[in-house]
Parts: structure tokens; sequence; C-alpha cells
């Protein structure tokens, strides 16, 4: 090869500020062309699959929220529903909807997240700091119902880890008034921001078809025109209750992404606003002796109660044997678990589809022929975390 | 490295290290980078609600070689530990560690093949804080004790990342 049409190979990350974590990017370039991007993972591997292997099944939540710390309560939610539907478990419409209001709360915290870190990339600087002003007081929510500001663990088998607190509503209306007037707020900045336009127009296209070969799901699906939604698509914890709409875009380019998300919020909002008006009373957990742990005064009063909850909590409970896969329509797009059980306490295997793994397969095809700097707008529309996507 | 260390040991310093140590408190630079859950904690931190820069810590640097704080702030992998200790021998001296959570300090919940059981096992720690991941509150409780153990160092004292100190 000549030396005028060497290429030079660059390196991005696996410390880089704009790679959100720990990826690491290898980049062919031909001058400031971008010809080639090559994601090397795994610097961030956790092992979680295979440890859930050796947990009880109740004990693998927890690990779930570290994934994709971002939403950890959407992954609490697929791994619970997984486990609910291998045992066959119908959950209470209180505990439907405390999920359905809390998975919304999360695409929130998991979309205000990416705003501020997005255009922090991008060069807008003080939006990371409105976003994570406005994140404080979801936070102050996952506070209020499991104790934690982010790993929640507060979905469990059966049900909830306890019931709702009294105050919630209170936190919720909060959220309803107060976002709204912030997006408006955001997008009073970005969206005619002529820096934001030009940096995200037109960047990082990808069509539909090329979407759907990779099948990429979440607003990067979405965004090239695909109305694809697990939560309309194949409904579950009582979505098909809810009205709401699918935000999709048209062109696929990085700004759609940007216009998809801001409107995913505020359906977001809407979703909220129903779930926390029509929350049904009635109990925070399934009845199911055995499996799901019997309430705390009874433990104390009754034998038993207290023999149900020392076996739940020693032993933990089995699971009939075949394999189950649930999908969730997480913030990133499509969260599945795929776990076999052999007939015993804990899994024989777990699979997770994280999202942000498939998306990330987009970055290639996303970033050919763009500039250096549009890889960065390119991974940051993304929205990848890396927990997820290493497990 | 430096001067002070060609003052004998019978010369005791003490306005000069006064001086030095409360300099070098009150403008730690962090190193920006985030591994885990924990970053984004440390991001809250440095954000509006709890507003780090009260601490003389507003600039977070995303170079190694103008940082001389560095917050571990998550779970260190295998395949990113050689990474994170050629990070730390890239920022000049004197520096000092963070361990930020449960991972970074011990390997917290996940003891398993692909997580190191603490990230002292390749560099010296200087605050260890619990937590999984630690409230806000409490990494900047962790700076305010570094910032106390600053305070008692000598510019001519052992420091671990001297070669001749090292027990």
């Amino acid at each position: 090869m000549s030396p005028a049409t060497r290429t030079m190979t660059l390196n991005l990350g696996p410390q880089h500020p704009a790679t959100h974590g720990v990826l690491r990017v290898v980049l062919e370039l031909d001058g400031e062309t971008v010809l080639r991007a090559t994601p090397h993972l795994g610097y961030l591997h956790t092992g979680i699959e295979k440890t859930a292997e050796d947990k009880l099944y109740y004990k693998v939540i927890p690990m779930t929220d570290r994934m994709d710390y971002l939403a950890p309560m959407s992954n609490n939610l697929g791994y619970v529903l997984t486990v609910e539907k291998m045992l066959g478990i119908e959950v209470p419409e209180k505990v439907k909807f405390a999920r359905v209001l809390l998975t919304e709360l999360t695409r929130l915290n998991s979309h205000l997240v990416w705003l501020g870190t997005h255009a922090l990339d991008i060069g807008a600087m003080s939006m990371v700091l409105y976003a994570f002003r406005e994140r404080e007081m979801l936070l102050d929510v996952y506070e209020a119902v499991s104790g934690q500001r982010m790993m929640s663990t507060y979905f469990r088998v059966g049900g909830l880890a306890d019931d709702l607190p009294p105050d919630l509503d209170g936190k919720i209306k909060k959220i309803l008034t107060v976002l709204p007037q912030k997006m408006k707020e955001y997008e009073d900045l970005l969206s005619n921001n002529r820096i934001w336009i030009k940096r995200l127009t037109g960047v990082g296209k990808l069509t539909a078809q090329q979407a759907l070969d990779l099948s990429v799901t979440g607003p990067l699906l979405r965004s090239t025109g695909v109305k694809f939604d697990l939560r309309k698509a194949h409904p579950y914890s009582g979505y098909e209750k809810f009205d709401f709409d699918i935000p999709i875009g048209v062109n696929g380019d990085c700004y759609d992404r940007y216009l998809v998300r801001m409107e995913e919020m505020r359906q977001s909002l809407k979703i909220m606003k129903q779930a926390m008006e029509g929350m049904p009373e009635g109990p925070y957990r399934a009845d199911v002796p055995g499996v799901v742990p019997p309430p705390k005064p009874d433990v104390l009063t009754k034998m038993e109660a207290l023999i149900f909850h020392f076996k739940i909590y020693t032993e933990g409970f089995k699971v009939p044997a075949g394999s189950y896969y649930q999908a969730i329509e997480s913030p990133k797009g499509e969260l599945g678990y795929y776990i076999v059980s052999d007939g015993g306490t804990k899994p024989y295997r777990m699979r997770v589809r994280p999202p942000s793994f498939i998306n990330l397969q987009a970055l290639n095809p996303m970033v050919i022929g763009g500039l250096v700097a549009d890889v960065i707008a390119c991974i940051g529309s993304i929205d990848i975390v890396l927990g997820e996507v290493d497990r | 490295m430096g001067l002070e260390e060609k003052i004998p040991d019978s010369v005791i310093l003490t306005t000069v290290d006064y001086i030095v140590n409360w300099s070098r408190k009150s403008s730690l630079w962090p190193f920006g980078f985030g591994l885990a859950c924990c970053a984004i904690e440390m991001i809250s931190t440095f954000a509006s609600h709890f507003d780090l820069a009260r601490f003389g810590m507003e600039v977070t640097r995303p170079s190694p070689r103008q940082a001389d704080l560095m917050i571990v702030s998550g779970r260190v992998s295998n395949k990113m530990a050689p990474v994170v200790k050629r990070l730390y021998d890239q920022m000049p001296n004197p520096k000092w560690v963070i361990s930020m959570g449960a991972c970074a300090s011990c390997g917290g919940i996940f003891n398993n093949y692909a997580i190191l059981q603490g990230v002292d096992r390749i560099i010296p720690v200087d605050i260890y804080i619990p937590g999984c991941p630690p409230r806000p509150e409490q990494l900047i409780d962790g700076i305010v004790r570094l910032q106390k153990k600053i305070e008692n160092e000598s510019i001519k004292g052992p420091r671990p990342d001297r070669e001749s100190d090292r027990p």
C-alpha cells in the first residue's frame, strides 16, 4: 500500500470521557473520515449470567439491578416477569400498576441521564447539570419505595418488596408538574440550537431495513420509522390498559433519536399519571404459599407462615423444568430474559438479551463515511450502558 | 522527586508542610473516569444538587496526566485491571486514590471469575467508601476525610507511591 492511501488506526477508550463508561472503539480513518469502527467489549464483564446459575431465584434480582444501572427497575421487571411466567403466578392488579408506574419512572431516569451525557458530549455542558438536578426528584421516589437511590431491587417474584409508601402520591405529582416545564426548558435550549442541529442532523443515519437487519430495538429502531414497541406489540404487566402513543422518527439520524426520546418521556409521564390515578387498592403480593413470603405479622404469630418464611429464605422455591423467554421494553429497547430450569431452586442457565449490546452493533454502519466527531455523537445517541453490554 | 527529597531527616518542616498540604487538599483535581454504577453517583455528586465544587473539586480532568485524585468508581473487571493500573501510573505525584463502592473495595456482590476482588490488589488506596452504590453524601464524606488525611502529611513523609517507602 502506498503512503498516499495508507489509513490510520485510532484507538478510542476504554478510558475516554465520551464513551459512557469503558467502551473501546478502534477506528480506521482515512484522514478525518471513518472507514470502519470496531467496538471492543468486555472491559466491564461481570459474569452475571454465570453467577446467576449459583444463586437461588430470588437472589438473582439484586444482580439484575447492576446490569443496566440507569434503569434498575426495568431489569428487575424483566427477570421477575420471567420467573412468574415459569411458576404461572398471576400478580394482583395493584402490583401491575405499581410496576408500570415505576418502570415508566425508570424510563424517565434513563432518558434524563442520556440527555445530559449526550448533550455533554456534543458540547452543551449545562444540560448535564440540569438533567441531574431533575433526576434527583426521581431518585427521591426510588428511595421512598425501596430505601436505595439506585439499586432498588423493589420488584420481587409475585409482587413487591414492600407496600407503596403513603407519601408516594405527592412525590409523583411533583414530578408530573415540574418535569414537563423543565423539558420545555431543555427543548428551548436544544431543539433549535444551531450547534445542536448541525452536530446531529443527518449524522449516524440508519435506514429501517438496516435497523431491522441488525435487530436493533428501542428508540434507535423507532427513529427509523418502524413502529415497534413491546408495550404495544406484546403487552405485559397490564400495559394494554394504558393509553399512550409510540413516537417514531422519519430520517433515522441522531436528531430524530433525540426527538423520539423526548417524546417518549412525555408519553411516560402520561402513563405515570394514569397509573397513579388508577392505582387500585389491594395486596402488594400474590398469595402463593411457598414462593411468595407470607406477611410479616403472620410470620410472628402463625406456625405455617413461619415455616414457609424459613423455607423460602433458606432453600428457595422450586421452579418447574423448562425454558422460558420474556421480554420487556426497557428504555434502551427489548430486554429479554431466557431462563432454563431443571426443576431445581436455581436457574440452570440464564441468558439476557441486552438491548445495548445489540444496538451497539449498529455503530459501524452508522459512522462509516462520517467524521471522527460524529462517532462521539453516534455513541451517545445509541444510548449504551456498558454494564448491560458486558454483563 | 523534587527538592523535598534532599532535605535531611534532622530538618523538621512545619509551615511549609502546612501551606503545601492546604493547597493540595483545597484543589484536588479528580480524574474524571467512571467504571460502572458508582460513576453515575459520582456524576450526581459533581452535578448541581450536591455540588462538589464547594470542596474545591469542580475540575475533573479527562487525562490522568493532569489529575491527582483517582476515584475508582465501580467494579474493576480482570480485563480492565491493567488499564486502571496503567492510568494510575500515568498520574503525576502526589496522587491519592479513593475506592468508591463495595465492588471497588472488595468485589462487592460479585465474587466470581470476572471481577477483581478489590482494587487495592493493584493500586494503593487511601480511602474506602462502602455502599452499593454509596450515596453522594458518602462520597463527599470520603473526600473530606481524604482532605483531613492530606492535612497531616508531610512533603518529607513516607508515601506509598515512592518505591523506597513501600512496606
